[in-house]
């Protein structure tokens, strides 16, 4: 291996601390799928702008190839395989793009999903051109995103109605 | 097959999720970078960032020396060691290599590759490798590089032409003698490509034991298998691809078969496990995808009444440095070269080019898109000309819902369609009276708006007949696929399929289609892909082609288990098979439901008690099925006639558009799309596949284009300057279905992989055009960029 200076990183993961060591230079994204394993977590251009590494940052969405791994040292870090429920079964977005197709070759699924769950927690309600507006940083070259914006229609929805029974 | 019929299927056509959305959803899916290999190194590459030049010294010791880095390849010991991939056309010195042998013919061809314990580690290692280069002589323009005198991209083949044969199929010099009118315009398609956001990637390992290669890779390639281990000088049987790779986006680029050269060579040699994933830039520069970059010339024999005599079209085609099937782009639109038009004669000039610049690969629709996009062009120009109202001239010149089948003059029977009826249902989703009360409510505000309208054909089936067509050397007709069916001893049903998917739903496709034949419920069928080493032939998901030939081998092999099934019933409940019937998986003597065997029991009988096997049968129950692409089969005739593809999709777009008049920038106010691609068996799938393509061709209209430099440099090789469009530029589209059954398939479907993407440009083009009539100019080249459409409104304002 290299002979590269490492660092003391401890950041929380889906709500477990993962304690490293780490060359300055490893990117967040790099740490999460080569380090921890965590390859829900995708790369797509490596310069910010496709979103496929979106990952939530104490609850904000962010891309996680332009941040080193030490940047994220003792912050809180959800990825896509966070945000199913305990039993590891779809939530209600994961479970809505399921109802909805809103996946095809599934590449950028998991940071548009992260983009999606932002909205939602920030905004319940969102209309379409919200939608629109917080995946406009995701992009998917399969669906046109129709479904999408449908599924994230739908997960408020069901959000709403489980809101309500409580 | 009737209409009427699709509505009595169990499970094809019914609002079902898919088997793939819960993995990909909860980040479970399996792609190439999630594959990790124990002891695996990884590869960074160096690259030319010449258009032209040879190769004087290659200078390694500095990267060698780093920490963690263990190998550097160049071309040298490469090109020694593999033999070269050649073109899909007989151009036997136009040869490829996955590294540059003593000459890079673009900026970004790939000149060594590093192994390393990280990839981090292989770049910085690439960066410390020093490449003496001698600038040569480059060309860029297709049309200079077709001249004599041009610098040469392969001195060796003696021309930068590829490919280059003009075709006349019926009385063309006649039709246009007699026309009353005649037009002659030039349109360009710009370079753009499917850039799906996974890059290509690879991973390799060589078990010395065994002798075999294993290989993992994002992959949609024919014959991707065979021809990897042809260039790496093993046997077929000695390479192994893994088809349970997750692949995130193709839409046809995902050839990589040089990637695949270069890793299976490295780690036959290394003794580890190499993977190589492409970045970004690599990908943009140096991953050989580019698509088609054509400049049409076509003329319009036409009469005053609307009719269509005849068409001369001549497409130039800019395949780049090097060329696998690309020139074979070309060939595919001779399958629907009259759109869906009856028109009596056309004569038409392919020419494939080699320019200094980056290989083109296979683009959704095999060179479709573009050709409709000339054709849609030239019927709106002989609206124009005529006064003719455009929806009119289509209508006009359609082939009716009763010449089916149709054959066209290139020698392809069309299978059948409706095109005035779904047009007239996109007219109708759009509300065309109030999109035209629209945009003229726009203009009279003085803002500049648009309706574009295209119509046009999907081929499916791929049957590949342009390789014989552009190689008569090349016999190859036959185009199978397969699918293997096993009902193991708890009941459970596997189909094996033998390809990997990139996104369209093939497991769904195939456990559908499954429960459908078996009557069994699709939730409980698992659908697996193959290895090469254990799957049935298959072309791989090329040319719309797995709803057709997939889904009919997965119907082919479930009824060979019904039958087997039946089979068994009637030796044990003594009967002949024509007194039983089939129910959900029992079989029961008709008219008697207290005779009847179980799907538990026949199972069962199948697997354990051969005593109760009738004479002859297979004991378990599995069957396969394997078949040709329907109609396929023959070579073409001596003038190029051929039946190219089995199916034809329709599809008609409405669009209305509006351009800001300060800046140039488009939006697209209203997008309808009428589509008939027969039986749909997954509706959702085919949905998402036709909004996905529409998105694309919002891209390659208006966004995207491999732009470059005057000295051979890729300008847009970063998603900040190549313009994939987000959820803010794709609007809302209203998709109206139709079903038009094919004959020629097992359920009466079409093909729909490239739906949305074959039409969507040609519209947009022509509602930007119909945009700028009033200013009294047009833009005939892809992508009109909002600079580009900017650009054009100041040339009319200043008058310059």
């Amino acid at each position: 291996m290299s002979d590269e200076q490492l660092y003391s990183i401890s950041i929380e993961v889906n709500g477990e601390r993962r304690e490293a060591l780490v060359p300055a230079r490893l990117s967040l994204v790099d740490f999460l799928r080569d380090t921890l394993r965590l390859t829900g977590t995708h790369v797509g251009c490596e310069h910010g702008i496709c979103g496929a590494c979106s990952v939530l940052l104490d609850g904000e969405p962010v891309r996680s190839c332009l941040m080193y791994a030490v940047q994220a040292d003792g912050r809180r870090v959800t990825t896509i395989e966070g945000l199913a429920q305990a039993d590891g079964t779809p939530g209600v977005l994961q479970d809505a793009f399921c109802e909805t197709h809103a996946t095809q070759c599934g590449y950028c699924t998991p940071g548009m999903i992260v983009a999606a769950h932002a909205l939602l927690e920030s905004n319940p309600e969102p209309a379409e051109h919200e939608i629109r507006e917080a995946i406009g940083g995701n992009l998917c070259r399969c669906t046109g995103y129709q479904q999408i914006v449908d599924a994230i229609k739908l997960a408020a929805e069901k959000r709403s109605v489980g809101a309500a029974g409580k | 097959m009737s209409a009427a019929d699709y509505k009595g299927f169990r499970y094809i056509g019914k609002k079902r999720r898919t088997k793939e959305d819960p993995r990909f959803v909860t980040g479970h899916g399996r792609f190439v970078a999630d594959i990790a290999l124990p002891d695996m190194k990884h590869v960074a590459l160096v690259t030319s960032p010449h258009a032209a030049a040879r190769i004087k010294a290659i200078r390694t010791d500095k990267a060698l020396a780093l920490t963690g880095v263990h190998y550097v390849l160049t071309g040298a010991e490469l090109c020694a060691a593999v033999d070269p991939i050649l073109p899909g056309v007989d151009a036997p010195r136009v040869t490829r290599y996955p590294l540059a042998r003593g000459v890079v013919r673009y900026a970004g061809e790939w000149v060594a590759a590093v192994v390393a314990d990280t990839r981090a580690l292989a770049e910085d290692a690439a960066e410390k490798i020093e490449v003496d280069y001698e600038p040569t002589e480059y060309v860029l323009d297709p049309e200079k590089a077709i001249e004599p005198g041009s610098p040469l991209v392969h001195p060796l083949h003696g021309s930068n032409v590829l490919y280059r044969r003009k075709f006349v199929w019926g009385p063309v010099d006649e039709d246009f003698a007699r026309a009353e009118h005649k037009l002659a315009l030039r349109v360009r398609w710009g370079r753009s490509a499917t850039v799906p956001i996974e890059t290509f990637g690879v991973a390799a390992q060589w078990d010395p034991g065994r002798q075999l290669l294993d290989v993992w890779a994002s992959i949609q390639m024919p014959k991707y298998p065979d021809q990897t281990a042809r260039a790496l000088r093993l046997p077929g049987n000695a390479v192994r691809v893994h088809f349970d790779v997750d692949v995130g986006g193709s839409f046809g680029v995902k050839r990589g078969i040089k990637h695949t050269v270069l890793v299976g060579y490295l780690a036959k040699k290394l003794g580890f496990p190499v993977r190589f994933i492409e970045d970004r830039l690599e990908n943009m520069r140096g991953g050989d995808m580019h698509g088609p970059d054509r400049i049409f010339d076509l003329q319009v024999a036409f009469d005053s009444d609307g009719t269509i005599r005849s068409l001369r079209i001549r497409a130039l085609d800019d395949v780049g440095a090097y060329a696998g099937r690309s020139p074979l782009q070309l060939g595919k639109p001779v399958g629907a070269i009259v759109g869906p038009y009856q028109i009596h004669s056309v004569e038409y000039e392919p020419i494939s080019v080699m320019t200094n610049k980056t290989a083109q690969e296979a683009v959704r629709g095999f060179g479709q898109s573009p050709t409709n996009y000339a054709l849609e062009t030239a019927i709106d120009r002989v609206a124009c000309e005529l006064g003719m109202d455009r929806i009119a001239l289509r209508k006009k010149n359609f082939i009716r819902k009763d010449q089916f089948p149709y054959l066209i003059p290139s020698g392809t029977s069309y299978d059948s369609g409706d095109y005035h009826a779904v047009l007239d249902k996109a007219l109708a989703a759009a509300d065309y009276p109030a999109l035209l009360a629209a945009r003229d409510a726009a203009r009279k505000i003085g803002h500049l708006a648009g309706i574009g309208i295209s119509s046009c054909l999907e081929p499916s089936g791929a049957n590949s007949a342009f390789e014989p067509l552009f190689n008569p050397k090349n016999e190859t007709t036959t185009w199978m696929d397969s699918c293997l069916v096993r009902v193991d001893l708890s009941g459970a049903i596997t189909g094996v399929m033998n390809t990997s998917s990139a996104g369209q739903g093939h497991e769904t496709l195939v456990a559908t289609v499954l429960g459908e034949v078996l009557e069994r419920d699709p939730d409980t069928i698992r659908v697996v892909h193959a290895d090469s080493l254990n799957a049935l032939p298959s072309n791989s998901p090329v040319g719309s082609r797995m709803a057709i030939m997939l889904g009919g081998a997965a119907a082919g092999a479930a009824r060979k288990i019904k039958a087997a099934l039946l089979a068994i019933a009637a030796h044990n409940l003594n009967k002949d098979v024509a007194q039983l019937e089939y129910h959900e998986g029992s079989v029961g003597v008709k008219g008697d439901a207290k005779q009847a065997l179980s799907w538990a029991q026949l199972v069962e009988i199948a697997h354990r008690k051969f005593h109760q096997m009738p004479p002859g049968l297979e004991p378990g129950l599995q069957a396969k099925f394997v078949w040709e692409v329907p109609t396929g089969g023959a070579l073409p005739t001596a003038d190029g006639r051929v039946q190219m593809y089995p199916c034809f999709s329709f599809e008609a777009h409405v669009v209305l558009i509006e351009i800001d008049p300060a800046t140039g920038q488009p939006k697209l106010v209203r997008y309808a799309c009428g589509h008939d691609c027969g039986v749909m068996i997954s509706p959702d799938i085919v949905h998402g596949m036709t909004y996905g393509g529409i998105a694309h061709g919002i891209g390659a209209a208006l966004y995207e284009k491999f732009a470059y430099s005057d000295n051979g440099q890729l300008e847009s090789q970063s998603f900040m300057d190549y313009l994939i469009p987000s959820a803010m530029e794709v609007p809302a589209i209203a998709i109206v279905d139709h079903c038009t059954p094919s004959p020629h398939t097992t359920f009466g479907q079409k093909g729909s992989g490239e739906a949305g993407y074959l039409g969507a440009p040609a519209a947009i083009a022509c509602a930007v055009n119909d945009a700028l009539a009033p200013l009294g100019t047009t833009i005939d080249a892809l992508p009109m960029t909002p600079l580009q459409i900017w650009t054009r409104m100041q040339l009319v304002r200043t008058g310059n």
